[in-house]
């Protein structure tokens, strides 16, 4: 009795399982992105304008993504890779040349990320939402100052004054760290110099006794006061100041990263006119709009503004404030830097 | 058969005995050992009052309590994206228990009690395999594999996140059914096959109930380490087939909402129901 | 007479055994094929890549090289280019086998007395106590770990209630340290340790025990001379199944620990991201493999020998 119930049961649940991926309906969309990243309303509006049903997975990293996009069958049309991720994207030759420069929307685009480095003519890639990486300061504990000035300096993470040490938290990624460092000491980024990895490497060894967690969550470790500054991204300290108003994101004096996470097709996409409509789709100022509204980050359409929260459009996260440095953005460094890199990273955090 | 055992421990001693045993001493009790097993019960539910707390706060931030709201559930009703990882989390669990508990049992079966033969260490190294590896790389294994398989024969499906779980989940499920074979004696089976009783209703009638209680073990870790899942499901899943874990890991980046406590307090709420109902149910039969 | 006897005695006893052998392959079978299809074969993949070289950006070219195997302890000095002992993660190697081993001997303590409780239970009760021990478990193990953070955050239960019974002064500092990544691995594998536990306590003959008692023993004697050997099988089996995964958990010691020491599991996971180095990462886990499994295999043999001890 009990047996036949349990074979039926595994005959039925693999029945289900088998079954359940293979009926495609027509009008499908498989958005692969960061998690807690995609608009709501954006996916809505969108189903509605083309009649496609959306379905959205979220990922952590854009590593992750490539390793399941690489092996291949991902069964994903649409990712969002950052900067450096798709110029790897393209050399891998995983992505379809859509030409995104070609299409309607595209006179949206500002020129700021017409011809970015990786992807020069906009063949494969459509701007979605880019940001900064420098520090979130709670000026309660210590006081930086509510515009650009002196202070505003990676020595708030890297030599930290007697207020913040202890209550310190760095991004968790490897070349985010560094590159932090590097900016620190003026070096130049993708660096394989000994001489400058060596002095790197003791400024790092030293700043992270003063450092609490080298972590994500850091919304909810702003928030909760168990550290005081942070190492963050722009709209991430934007969402904290919600919660806390004397929360500054500063843009150190020495240069900050830039990134820049784009909407690419893939090169085995199943539906790939519907992955074309949704590109096109997003480079429109109203739905770029929504897209910034929800995450907090700038988009790269002009005449959105006009659409967007007033929260958004006057924020000094979103908005950088004069004299602040233009952020640099990083191209992936050849495999022996990041193998010199790797050792120092593991150095620190062994 | 505890109710055989507690007669054997009636038979009172003459007082002029020196055992430590008095009159109501209790061979089953160890002190302390209650106190221990409330403590940890204890600190099993303290995260989990935590939880429910918070998922009536209204604050935003998972961490500071401001005033009692139902606004993450209203958000929960209202996010498809949960609901949905939630009930495929739930789906692919429950298969994957029931067909690794299944195959456990039978290997346990095969692989306990008996003389060593050859290949026996072989057959257990087999079963043990997917505990022995790091998650991360049966993630990337499985991942390439499946491709290959994806690009030969153009299936695709939640078929293989099942069978993935269904891998890690056996040896968790074999284990204490293994375990609890290797102390159970032999004489009642024995019994049971002199009377001529054939190996199938030996199995049914004698084997299968005294395993019971392995089996449930067994089940109840294979089902708990298939919802934990978190790195091979993140490789593993195809489109639309984003478990629980999957969807939380997410958020863990760019910040975890308080709907996560609600829906875990409403998963909590639903399997301690379950349990109270199948308690009562048993005892209204008895 | 004298010679047919034995004769369909032996052939009779050699088609039982044909037949039990039968049984027992067939029982087995279904175990090792999904396992050896679905875990074993893809993990040649792994072998493969841990012989070639890293791609650029991920994945391996087909070139041969045993650098990854000799990256497993041995690296070249980033300063000087010396070939030397790898520091970093001979560290990270001991600390994780150190945690494990830590978190092993308290799921013990913990585990083993409340399986003891609860299979001593009323029949009745024990399956509803067995249920309250795994429910908190069907919630995730993330959520149960931001659960966790906020008992022992700085402002968090823990110190407030040491502060207000006077304790204290200042909250202690447990969050993001090593106390709290123990606390969590603790927690998230107390069940692995019950569950076998209990198995295999629940047969428990107690007449054995209180022939334990009837020597002269007392309570202590009992429990390490009669009761531990008798539950044996299920201290190994749960010892197992709390040791190694704990020695590659992941999402634990990152959420608790706050990132700043690493565990081989965040190690090998680097590897396949930012790392970029698929080969290094597959010869750490398979060689993590290898010595789990001899490990195992040693178990085995003692275990089965023992067994046959016994039973002749």
């Amino acid at each position: 009795m009990k047996l036949k119930a349990t074979v039926s049961a595994i005959a039925l649940g693999l029945g289900l399982a088998m079954g359940g991926g293979s009926a495609m309906a027509e009008g499908e969309l498989h958005l692969f992105n960061w998690g807690n990243y995609t608009a709501p309303d954006l996916i809505e509006a969108f189903e509605k304008a083309h009649g496609v049903e959306v379905t959205i997975d979220d990922y952590d990293s854009n590593e992750a993504m490539l390793a399941k996009v690489k092996v291949g069958s991902s069964g994903y049309d649409v990712t969002v890779p950052s900067d450096y991720m798709v110029k790897i994207m393209i050399e891998e030759g995983l992505l379809l040349q859509s030409n995104p420069h070609e299409m309607e929307n595209f006179q949206h685009i500002g020129d700021a990320f017409r011809s970015p480095y990786w992807d020069p003519k906009r063949e494969y890639s459509v701007p979605w939402l880019w940001g900064t990486t420098g520090i979130s300061v709670n000026t309660n504990f210590y006081d930086v100052g509510g515009a650009p000035n002196d202070r505003w300096s990676w020595s708030i993470v890297m030599d930290p004054p007697e207020e913040l040490r202890g209550k310190i938290n760095m991004v968790s990624e490897m070349n985010d760290v560094i590159a932090a460092g590097l900016f620190y000491l003026g070096k130049d980024q993708c660096n394989d110099n000994r001489d400058d990895l060596r002095e790197l490497n003791d400024l790092l060894q030293s700043a992270k006794e003063h450092w609490r967690t080298i972590e994500y969550g850091i919304i909810e470790k702003l928030t909760s006061l168990d550290v005081y500054a942070s190492h963050n991204w722009n709209g991430a300290s934007m969402r904290a100041r919600l919660q806390i108003p004397e929360i500054v994101y500063v843009y150190p004096k020495e240069g900050l990263v830039g990134w820049a996470d784009n909407v690419v097709i893939l090169a085995d996409a199943p539906n790939v006119e519907n992955a074309r409509l949704f590109l096109n789709f997003i480079m429109a100022p109203e739905n770029a709009a929504m897209m910034s509204n929800f995450a907090r980050y700038a988009n790269s359409v002009d005449g959105s503004e006009q659409h967007m929260e007033a929260a958004m459009s006057d924020a000094p996260e979103v908005n950088a404030p004069n004299g602040t440095p233009t952020p640099t953005f990083i191209p992936p460094c050849p495999r022996e830097v990041t193998e010199l890199y790797t050792k120092i990273w593991n150095n620190l955090l062994k | 058969m505890a109710d055989a055992v507690t007669q054997v421990d009636t038979p009172v001693r003459g007082a002029s005995s020196p055992s430590p045993k008095g009159r109501g001493f209790d061979v089953k009790r160890l002190p302390g050992f209650a106190t221990v097993a409330w403590m940890c019960l204890l600190v099993l539910y303290a995260p989990m009052l935590v939880l429910v707390l918070f998922s009536v706060n209204d604050n935003r931030s998972v961490t500071i309590w401001t005033k009692f709201s139902w606004r993450w559930y209203e958000e929960v009703i209202n996010n498809e994206g949960i609901q949905h990882a939630t009930v495929l989390s739930l789906k692919v669990a429950v298969v994957a228990m029931v067909v690794a508990t299944a195959v456990a049992t039978m290997a346990a079966l095969a692989t306990t009690r008996t003389r060593a033969y050859r290949g026996l260490p072989v057959v257990y190294g087999i079963i043990n395999q997917p505990l022995m590896v790091p998650e991360i790389v049966t993630a990337v294994a499985t991942l390439s594999f499946f491709a290959l398989i994806k690009q030969a024969t153009g299936v695709t499906g939640l078929g293989y996140l099942i069978l993935a779980h269904t891998v890690f989940c056996i040896p968790f499920a074999y284990m204490p059914i293994r375990a609890r074979l290797e102390d159970m004696d032999l004489t009642l089976e024995q019994a049971s096959a002199d009377l001529y009783a054939t190996p199938w209703r030996t199995f049914r009638r004698v084997t299968f109930p005294l395993l019971l209680p392995g089996i449930f073990a067994g089940a109840m870790l294979a089902f708990v380490i298939s919802l934990d899942d978190v790195v091979i499901s993140l490789l593993v899943a195809g489109p639309g087939e984003s478990t629980l874990p999957i969807y939380i890991i997410g958020q863990l980046r760019r910040g975890v909402t308080p709907e996560m406590n609600a829906v875990s307090t409403i998963f909590l709420a639903v399997s301690i129901l379950l349990v109270t109902f199948f308690f009562v149910l048993a005892r209204a039969r008895k | 007479m004298s010679t047919s006897v034995p004769e369909t005695g032996a052939t009779a006893a050699q088609s039982a055994e044909r037949r039990a052998v039968r049984t027992r392959w067939l029982l087995v079978s279904p175990a090792v094929v999904i396992i050896g299809c679905v875990g074993i074969l893809p993990l040649s993949i792994i072998l493969l890549y841990s012989l070639l070289e890293p791609a650029e950006y991920a994945g391996v070219v087909w070139t041969f090289s045993p650098e990854a195997w000799m990256g497993l302890v041995l690296e070249r000095d980033i300063f000087d280019d010396t070939l030397g002992l790898s520091s970093a993660h001979l560290t990270i190697y001991t600390r994780s086998i150190l945690q494990a081993l830590f978190t092993t001997v308290l799921t013990l303590i913990f585990g083993f007395p409340t399986a003891y409780f609860i299979a001593t239970r009323p029949a009745k009760e024990r399956n509803i106590w067995l249920f309250l021990v795994t429910i908190p478990f069907w919630t995730n193990l993330l959520i149960r770990t931001f659960a966790i953070m906020l008992i022992v955050r700085d402002e968090g239960l823990v110190n407030h209630a040491l502060i207000n019974i006077g304790l204290i002064e200042k909250p202690l500092a447990i969050l993001y340290t090593d106390v709290a990544v123990a606390i969590g691995l603790v927690y998230a594998y107390l069940p692995f340790m019950v569950l076998p536990l209990y198995a295999s306590m629940e047969k428990l003959d107690f007449r054995l025990v209180e022939a334990g008692y009837d020597l002269y023993a007392n309570r202590r004697r009992v429990l390490r001379r009669v009761i531990v050997p008798l539950v044996k099988p299920g201290v190994i089996a749960g010892c197992i199944l709390v040791f190694i995964p704990s020695i590659g958990a992941y999402v634990t010691p990152r959420l608790l620990g706050g990132g700043k020491n690493m565990m081989l599991g965040n190690l090998i996971a680097n590897q396949f991201g930012t790392s970029r180095n698929w080969p290094l990462g597959s010869a750490m886990a398979l060689a993590l493999m290898g010595l789990v499994m001899i490990a195992l295999v040693i178990y085995v043999r003692n275990v089965t020998a023992a067994g046959q001890k016994s039973h002749g």
